[in-house]
């Protein structure tokens, strides 16, 4: 009876997963500017990441392999955003303009600019 | 049980397509090196799935390795684009703070 | 002192549960490769730099546990949008971070960024600008819940202006 829910609750993660990731490609491939297609990129480096890596971890059972898989998880969480933010970081100090929406209710900051 | 995990195999290898017509399209150098970023997160799930599938432990440090490979693969492209330059560090270095 | 020895048990517990052979040679290699890396580590003169043992404490996998839950909250959020891109609605926006141990200021900017929907780009000494997707992810920003967390994480809740 217990197997039967693990199963279930891993293969719900898994599936999750996968559509996750298959949401931020396309997310990847739709969205107009650097800085959008940024957050799609985030939606398949956590959650995809996240629920992929627990669903194996569930059914795995309680090894090292299990420990392995905790460790990558908590690896890839920890540079996911590092990464972005290098990414951000590298393309504003470069000039890449982010498309900010113009019917906006609080004035935009200014540019931060390149130099600090 | 192999069906979802084969399911899931297959999605994200389609993820992974969908990060490689971005990395061909561009525009920027930074969609370039922010869709290698997804697709090398993807291959290290994509190991870690295959591991599980055939039962072959081992694998999964090679996801393991793959994960902090990756990392560091693209921060170094990263610098390499700003700096032309692996070993300088000096104004405008993306590593400031 | 006391840094060393932490690294060193870190250390030795990632070996035994990456290794998984426990053999006298393997286990003897996992010595000398710990001994090697906590030398190093002394040598770079970075052993106790960053590490600030107040964000070692119980309120840390309570603060993972709630930070997992934003994580998928707001997946749903940019799920949706990719789905119906005409909703996208970015902007940049300034928060102010009040927080005074680097460590917690980058804790912060980290746990931003790792939510979809914002994406930290430059954090500076008082202030944290950001990069939104959509107004949703803006005002829940603004609303200063996560820099809350943090602070309690920081355990000077208290003591803030």
């Amino acid at each position: 009876m217990a197997d039967w829910i693990i199963d279930v609750v891993s293969w719900t993660l898994l599936l999750a997963g996968g559509a996750a990731g298959v949401i931020g490609g396309i997310g990847l491939l739709r969205f107009p500017d650097f800085y959008t297609r940024l957050h799609a990129a985030g939606v398949t480096e956590t959650l995809c990441a996240l629920a992929i890596l627990l669903g194996l971890a569930l059914q795995s059972g309680l090894n090292l392999a299990t420990v392995k898989l905790i460790i990558i998880l908590l690896f890839l969480l920890f540079t996911a955003p590092t990464a972005t933010h290098a990414l951000a970081r590298a393309a504003m100090v470069d000039g890449v303009e982010p498309e900010v929406a113009e019917d906006d209710s609080e004035p935009t900051p200014g540019e931060p600019s390149s130099n600090t | 049980m192999t069906l979802v995990m084969v399911l899931t195999t297959m999605a994200v290898f389609a993820t992974m397509g969908l990060a490689l017509v971005r990395a061909l399209k561009g525009p920027t150098v930074y969609d370039r090196i922010l869709a290698v970023n997804v697709f090398g997160t993807k291959t290290v799930l994509v190991v870690a799935l295959i591991a599980h599938i055939n039962g072959h432990n081992d694998l999964i440090d090679v996801a393991l390795v793959y994960a902090l490979i990756n990392f560091i693969a693209v921060v170094a492209v990263l610098k390499l684009t700003k700096m032309r330059d692996l070993a300088k560090a000096g104004k405008g270095d993306i590593t400031d703070g | 002192m006391r840094y060393i020895i932490s690294l060193t048990l870190v250390l030795a517990a990632l070996w035994l549960a990456i290794s998984g052979v426990y053999k006298p040679l393997i286990l003897l290699l996992g010595v000398g490769s710990v001994a090697l890396v906590v030398w190093l580590s002394l040598r770079m003169e970075v052993v106790g730099v960053e590490h600030n043992p107040v964000l070692f404490s119980w309120r840390l996998p309570l603060y993972w546990f709630w930070l997992v839950w934003q994580i998928v909250v707001a997946n749903i959020n940019v799920g949706r949008l990719i789905l119906s891109p005409g909703r996208i609605h970015p902007r940049m926006l300034s928060v102010p971070v009040r927080h005074k141990t680097a460590v917690a200021k980058v804790a912060y900017a980290n746990s931003v960024t790792l939510t979809p929907g914002t994406v930290s780009l430059l954090l500076n000494e008082d202030e944290l600008t950001v990069h939104a997707l959509d107004t949703r992810s803006a005002r829940e920003l603004e609303a200063g819940t996560m820099a809350e967390r943090i602070a309690w994480l920081e355990g000077s809740a208290t003591e803030q202006k």
